[in-house]
């Protein structure tokens, strides 16, 4: 690795942090039961809102109606996603007249723009309509990072109450989750981006005459449609000559910007990020992977300013790059060193001054090896699943790494709201897994963690555990399963295992060879998506509701310190340990086989 | 119940009218006082006509043009319409056939260039549209389209060094070359 690595790596941490502190405590302000500056300033703004939609702002829901309003809210949005996929082909804002989206197709996508997991198995710029991205990816967008956001702020609430019923309004937690925090955020990051050089438009796909006229060869056809034989029984071929290209417009910053930071991941165009017109710059670059980190890394100080000690917070924040920075550094050096297979022939992998080097299959030349991997491991510890390269390509080794973040349960930063609901789960299974050794009953930031807590928390962790297991087995012995396969031997296999991991745990990033627009991959990652988001919700929140009834227990000489190194370590190994035992057989079938015998 | 369902419907019709309508249309406003060129796909314009974009790269396999880097898209590379890459497996055999042609094509486009090919001349990028190359990859075919137009190696350099674009800050990215831009420079007239 070169020491240009190193300082890119750095200085985006550093950047990272330095921007999360603010927001951290900004949101701290939004979501706050005592009005503030904050929520007074656009306060008309929600009080317009929430009389129009006949709900009281007032009502304090319990774990159990603050849970049916969220499902009920999500289940609308996902079928009217459902629906304008459908009918895209009568509806306007059509200029590239595309038709309507298959129903399982369209089923699939509903489930994974309403749950943030933003799986694709379609190509943007060849499926959908303008409208169907303004109106209906574009908005989930929005409402399933808010979602995640409130259901987060619910779940502190529930640590922060005491002898309460109520967790909250989801209402007004979705509502100002949007606007003061999705909104600005994308408002700015949209427009910092138009000016790197990202589209931002409602014309029709322009057509650009090419400098050097191409062609392609194509199989010449008989009337029936079979492929003419020449003398030598060979196919027949002909050249058709090309001398335009299409160049895709439509209205893209605004997408991308909520995107990356709501943590969906959906891309306006097939390549997502590695697209130029998605992201243009090293500077669009930059701004794009630090949007995927922010707001997870911010909730995390929200969160400690929330419980009313800050140090919670950090302890979270330190666990998540605890285990985030040592596999970003194993992405980069195993993608830096390039393959084998190139360096056999005699292809210059070397990095200099000139170039990046290194495995640039599938990379582009302006983000070189360390954008890449930074934006790898960044997309996949939270639960983004933006692309900027294709993991796919990566070197064995390299394409693990994002493999196995994911598999982690997306609680390593994770998805906004969703990454630390899920490592406050595991946080609850560090603290009675150290009860057990001391032999007391555990407590979390003074709540005592009892059966039923422990129950809710256990089923968080293995939902998505059961997942990725059962699916990927499925789906490796289903004949439909292996059908779309890019790549033979292990390989392929990894692309089965990534592809389920990505669905059962809401990322929506791609080993993307595996061509999964087909009947069979739509409803069996649609069925994953579906169970990784909403039962693991009511768990957390039945969790939040029986917390949140409990009386405060001061701590005493035997209380386990939750903001301590220690506790770090402990939370970092529960991840790790659940995370290893789970996978590592299946990662040994898949990466672990490819790496030993590319050699 | 129904009342949940009502205002569930609601809300998602406020919020659509919001994010899905409010917010684009405020972009696209701002968007267009403020950087025209930019959104509207920094269209690179000769005599009124459209012959590209500075980001989107074009095909070119004439030995008088730099080359780009490999594209996978279908059905012909540099496909706007349809951006792809190849997603082959770094183990896979398929790759290692790619990349020998292309080695192969440099060599027969340029038969006494002995130097080692920079890895992102026979690798597809992840776009199919990746419209730079890195400075080496130009380097490695200075001397081959300095012969094809007759023209002096240290003129072509220059030409190059002037479509080099460093780090942003010295820091971030890498450096590289766009070849659109490159090659248009060439074919200008006063060359």
């Amino acid at each position: 690795m070169t020491a240009n690595d190193y300082l890119q790596m750095g200085l985006f941490l550093g950047l990272l942090l330095l921007l999360a502190i603010p927001l951290g405590s900004y949101m701290a302000r939004v979501f706050a039961d005592t009005p503030n500056r904050v929520t007074r300033f656009g306060g008309g703004i929600e009080r317009a809102i929430y009389r129009l939609c006949g709900i009281r702002a007032d009502e304090d829901m319990g774990w159990k109606r603050y849970t049916l309003a969220m499902l009920v809210f999500n289940l609308v949005g996902l079928l009217v996603v459902y629906a304008l996929q459908r009918c895209q082909a009568w509806l306007p804002l059509n200029p590239a007249h595309l038709p309507a989206v298959s129903a399982d197709s369209s089923m699939n996508t509903a489930i994974s723009f309403a749950t943030n997991t933003n799986w694709q198995g379609y190509g943007g710029e060849s499926t959908m309509s303008y409208l169907t991205q303004m109106l209906g990816l574009a908005v989930q967008n929005f409402l399933s990072a808010a979602t995640g956001i409130a259901v987060l702020v619910a779940v502190i609430r529930g640590f922060v109450r005491r002898s309460a019923q109520g967790l909250g309004n989801f209402w007004v937690d979705l509502t100002r989750s949007t606007l003061y925090v999705l909104l600005p955020l994308s408002l700015l990051l949209a427009l910092a981006l138009v000016s790197q050089g990202v589209v931002q438009n409602f014309h029709p796909y322009a057509e650009a005459t090419l400098v050097q006229p191409s062609h392609i060869t194509e199989t010449v056809k008989d009337a029936a449609g079979h492929p003419m034989k020449d003398a030598q029984g060979h196919d027949q071929t002909r050249d058709v000559p090309v001398t335009t290209q299409t160049l895709p417009m439509g209205p893209a910053a605004s997408q991308i910007a909520i995107k990356q930071l709501g943590t969906n991941g959906g891309g306006f165009f097939n390549v997502n990020s590695a697209h130029p017109y998605e992201n243009p710059t090293p500077l669009s670059n930059l701004l794009e992977v630090l949007s995927i980190l922010l707001i997870p890394a911010a909730l995390c100080l929200t969160f400690g300013r929330m419980v009313g000690d800050r140090r919670q917070g950090w302890a979270l924040l330190a666990t998540m790059l605890a285990i985030f920075v040592p596999l970003l550094i194993a992405c980069t050096a195993a993608e830096q060193a390039g393959t084998p297979m190139l360096a056999h022939l005699g292809v210059d992998q070397h990095a200099s001054a000139l170039q990046a080097g290194g495995n640039m299959e599938g990379k582009e030349t302006r983000f070189g090896i360390v954008d890449s991997t930074v934006w790898a491991t960044a997309t996949t510890a939270a639960s983004n699943g933006s692309v900027n390269a294709m993991h796919d390509s990566f070197t064995p080794l390299g394409g693990l790494v994002p493999m196995w973040l994911i598999q982690l349960g997306e609680v390593i930063f994770g998805g906004v709201g969703s990454g630390l609901y899920g490592l406050l789960a595991f946080a609850v299974v560090a603290v009675f897994i150290a009860g057990l050794m001391v032999g007391r009953t555990p407590e979390y930031l003074g709540k005592k963690i009892e059966a039923h807590e422990m129950k809710m928390a256990s089923i968080a962790v293995l939902i998505p555990c059961a997942l990725v297991v059962i699916g990927t087995a499925i789906a490796v012995m289903a004949p439909a399963g292996v059908a779309g396969l890019a790549n033979p031997g292990a390989h392929g296999f990894s692309e089965i295992l990534y592809a389920v991991s990505s669905a059962s745990n809401n990322n929506g990033s791609a080993f993307a060879g595996l061509s999964a627009n087909t009947p069979f991959w739509n409803v069996l990652l649609g069925i994953c998506m579906f169970l990784a988001r909403y039962p693991l919700i009511v768990a957390m929140l039945a969790m939040a509701g029986s917390l949140a009834a409990k009386r405060h227990v001061p701590p005493s000489a035997g209380t386990l310190p939750t903001h301590t190194p220690l506790f770090v370590a402990l939370l970092a190994c529960v991840v790790i340990v659940v995370g290893a035992l789970t996978f590592l057989p299946a990662l040994a079938l898949g990466p672990i086989v490819e790496s030993l015998s590319g050699h | 119940m129904f009342k949940l369902l009502r205002a569930s419907l609601l809300m998602l019709l406020v919020m659509t009218v919001i994010t899905g309508v409010l917010y684009p249309l405020a972009v696209t406003g701002v968007a267009h006082v403020a950087f025209p060129h930019q959104a509207d796909g920094s269209l690179i314009l000769r005599d009124g006509h459209v012959v590209g974009s500075r980001l989107i790269g074009q095909p070119f396999d004439d030995p008088r043009y730099f080359w780009g880097r490999p594209s996978a898209t279908s059905p012909q590379p540099y496909n706007g319409a349809a951006s792809a890459g190849s997603n082959l497996g770094p183990t896979n055999p398929a790759l290692a056939d790619a990349v020998r042609q292309r080695i192969a094509a440099l060599h027969a486009a340029d038969p006494g260039n002995t130097q080692p090919v920079p890895v992102d001349l026979v690798t597809a990028s992840a776009s199919g549209l990746d419209p730079e190359i890195s400075p080496a990859a130009a380097q490695y075919q200075l001397a081959r389209v300095a012969r094809a137009r007759h023209l002096d190696v240290a003129r072509v350099r220059q030409l190059v060094a002037a479509h080099t674009q460093g780090r942003w800050l010295g820091l971030f990215g890498e450096p590289r070359v766009n070849v659109l831009a490159l090659n248009l420079a060439l074919d200008a007239p006063s060359h």
